[in-house]
């Protein structure tokens, strides 16, 4: 007599297949140069900007409970980084990346120590007039155009790459695998020890607390890599557009409503959400972007109806109905019924 | 004199950001809600101001009267057919669905009303001005509308503290179920305190429309104002709230003396430097 045999599994049929077509498609992605047109790489470029930016929103608020509306921030930062050092320092664009995101993880931490004095929607406020200073401040940088902006200079620019095309496809590789680096880096989170803390402090803040969970420290962690992430990928999107200006730089519509939205419609606390919301929103902006401010009133009436109608979103309802898990984080106990005949 | 003159224009402005903060107050009070579209609403009131005056060509200060009763019943309705919907124990709902509002409402003013700028006409109260002393004069409007703040923060007050509907939404705001068991309607009693949040609203759009100009894009700027000015004062004290529009108004006033780039910097510091080192607010409650 023996105990019934069991194994801890973490993988589902589902995510086995969803992780090899992940592999293939960022194959494809990485391709992109070779098969896709000046658009389609444009397209596929937002797409991974917005996709980043969602994904680690939704670490934050779908997770931690920090609903921030102030990661524009750090968008902004990102950009102003990557053209201070550019144009001041003469560092290479490419290389300002990473100094962008080390410097948004730098600053994030006193500034975690203040906006975390706030709780719950007043955080949000909080997060926000931040990004405000941070605006004002940029407006008052006369070297770099003060509130009218800056373009990067050719020079710098043809330091990129030497040709249009080379410029392109470098700075579309760093989109994608800035991109893919926050999805991997999340889901190996998320399924870490400090990915169980944050799944527990989702479901109960107290709960987890009592369980031995530092509450505090995981969301601290949270908040500076989400940071961090912001503003690699403000500087990659704003060296892209080759100009920068504080309204732009800064817009709350453009990197934090939208993106609240997209995680909204996908599906918030899940992987997947920031995934499906992104495809869906960059789908709706091509289709309707005509139609100006009335495609925006869609967006929010969409997002608005998602939140009072499903809350748990598009994937929120597959998942309900079909139990996909394409990128697992939990764990399963799976009996095994075969080797007890045998006894 | 120059500095006298500009913090005493900042008091006076305090009262407008006071306004803009009671409805925000007032509502995060009773029902833990943030209305993210709070500064949204301020700026639709304007522009239904603005049609009114513009088909009827009635004083704008008189509009304040077709305009509240308006916006009431738009709060009354929102409250129950949206936000209602979303309170719970969890904060996110309430926060996406007053976001999403925002983007709705700015977006529809653009397209109705388009970007231009705009403004109300209130006639010649606009330049009177009561000499205080030599080189120093206050204008009337602004006076009117710093005392009309006090008295509507007063109102608020004694409506919260000695009125029977006081005692059900202070009783709803400390215990929900508790205040259903009462016999309480909770529905409705959030209705009515959206209702008197956008009347307030509706009275601090026509004063922000007639003292400066306005566009569809102004709301979220006087949502923050309206939010530092609750932290600044203390949560949950309405008296507080005037006090925080004041020291928002006077630096604000006092950063635009030192370089005109510094007005809206020296607010939001302020607010930082508030939150840093006395988190509570400067007048946070005192629960009796």
């Amino acid at each position: 007599m023996t105990a019934p045999a069991f194994t801890i599994s973490r993988a589902t049929p589902e995510s086995r297949i969803a992780l090899a077509f992940a592999v293939l498609g960022l194959l494809a992605l990485a391709a992109g140069p070779y098969w896709l047109d000046r658009n389609g790489m444009r397209i596929v470029g937002d797409f991974m900007v917005y996709l980043g930016l969602a994904s680690l929103w939704n670490l934050l608020a779908g997770y931690a409970g920090l609903v921030s509306v102030g990661q524009q921030a750090y968008v902004g930062f990102g950009g102003y980084v990557l053209f201070g050092a550019a144009i001041f320092l003469g560092v290479p664009p490419l290389l300002a990346v990473p100094i962008a995101g080390v410097g948004a993880a730098i600053i994030s931490v006193p500034i975690s120590y203040l906006v975390f004095r706030l709780k719950g929607a007043y955080f949000a406020i909080g997060t926000w007039v931040v990004a405000e200073v941070f605006m004002l401040l940029a407006s008052q940088w006369s070297a770099l155009g003060g509130g009218s902006g800056i373009s990067l200079p050719i020079a710098i620019v043809r330091e990129i790459g030497a040709t249009r095309a080379m410029r392109e496809n470098l700075i579309y590789w760093t989109t994608l695998g800035t991109t893919a680096a926050i999805l991997i880096a999340v889901y190996l989170l998320l399924r870490s020890k400090w990915g169980l803390a944050l799944q527990a402090i989702r479901d109960s803040e107290t709960a987890a607390e009592s369980s031995g969970v530092s509450v505090a420290n995981a969301k601290r962690l949270l908040y500076v890599v989400a940071c961090a992430g912001a503003a690699m990928i403000g500087a990659i999107y704003f060296m892209t557009k080759l100009r920068i200006s504080p309204s732009a730089a800064f817009s709350v519509n453009d990197w934090t409503a939208f993106v609240i939205f997209m995680t909204v419609i996908g599906g918030i606390g899940r992987i997947e959400g920031p995934i499906v919301g992104a495809a869906l929103f960059i789908l709706l902006r091509e289709t309707l972007s005509d139609l100006g401010a009335i495609y925006l009133i869609i967006l929010g009436v969409i997002a608005v109806a998602v939140m009072l109608l499903a809350p748990k979103g598009i994937w929120g309802l597959l998942q309900e109905k079909f139990g996909w898990q394409l990128f697992p984080v939990g764990r399963k106990l799976v009996l095994d019924t075969s080797k007890k005949e045998g006894n | 004199m120059v500095w006298v003159n500009a913090i005493l224009q900042g008091v006076l402005v305090g009262g407008l950001y006071a306004l803009f903060a009671a409805g925000l107050s007032l509502i995060f009070g009773v029902m833990r809600l943030v209305n993210i579209a709070h500064g949204d609403l301020i700026v639709l009131a304007g522009y239904v101001a603005l049609t009114c005056v513009t088909l009827t060509s009635m004083n704008p200060l008189v509009a304040i009267l077709v305009v509240a009763p308006l916006s009431a019943l738009f709060g009354y309705a929102l409250q129950r057919l949206v936000f209602n919907r979303t309170l719970g124990p969890d904060i996110l709902p309430p926060l996406l669905v007053s976001f999403g509002l925002s983007v709705i409402i700015q977006n529809a003013l653009l397209q109705v009303y388009t970007a231009d700028s705009r403004k109300l006409n209130a006639g010649p109260i606009e330049i009177a001005t009561i000499p205080v002393a030599d080189g120093l004069s206050v204008g009337v409007l602004p006076l009117v509308m710093f005392v009309t703040a006090v008295v509507i923060i007063g109102g608020l007050q004694f409506m919260f503290y000695a009125t029977p509907l006081g005692r059900a939404l202070r009783a709803t705001s400390d215990d929900q179920d508790v205040a259903r068991l009462m016999g309480y309607n909770n529905k409705h009693l959030y209705g009515i305190a959206m209702a008197i949040s956008l009347a307030v609203v509706a009275v601090a759009a026509v004063f922000l429309a007639v003292r400066t100009n306005f566009d569809p894009a102004l709301g979220p700027q006087r949502l923050i104002f309206g939010f530092e000015a609750v932290i600044i004062g203390g949560l949950g004290n309405l008296w507080g709230t005037l006090a925080g529009g004041v020291i928002l108004g006077v630096a604000q006033a006092v950063g635009a003396m030192i370089n005109p780039g510094w007005q809206l910097l020296a607010g939001h510091l302020v607010f930082l430097a508030v939150l840093a080192f006395r988190p509570q607010g400067l007048f946070p409650r005192v629960d009796g």
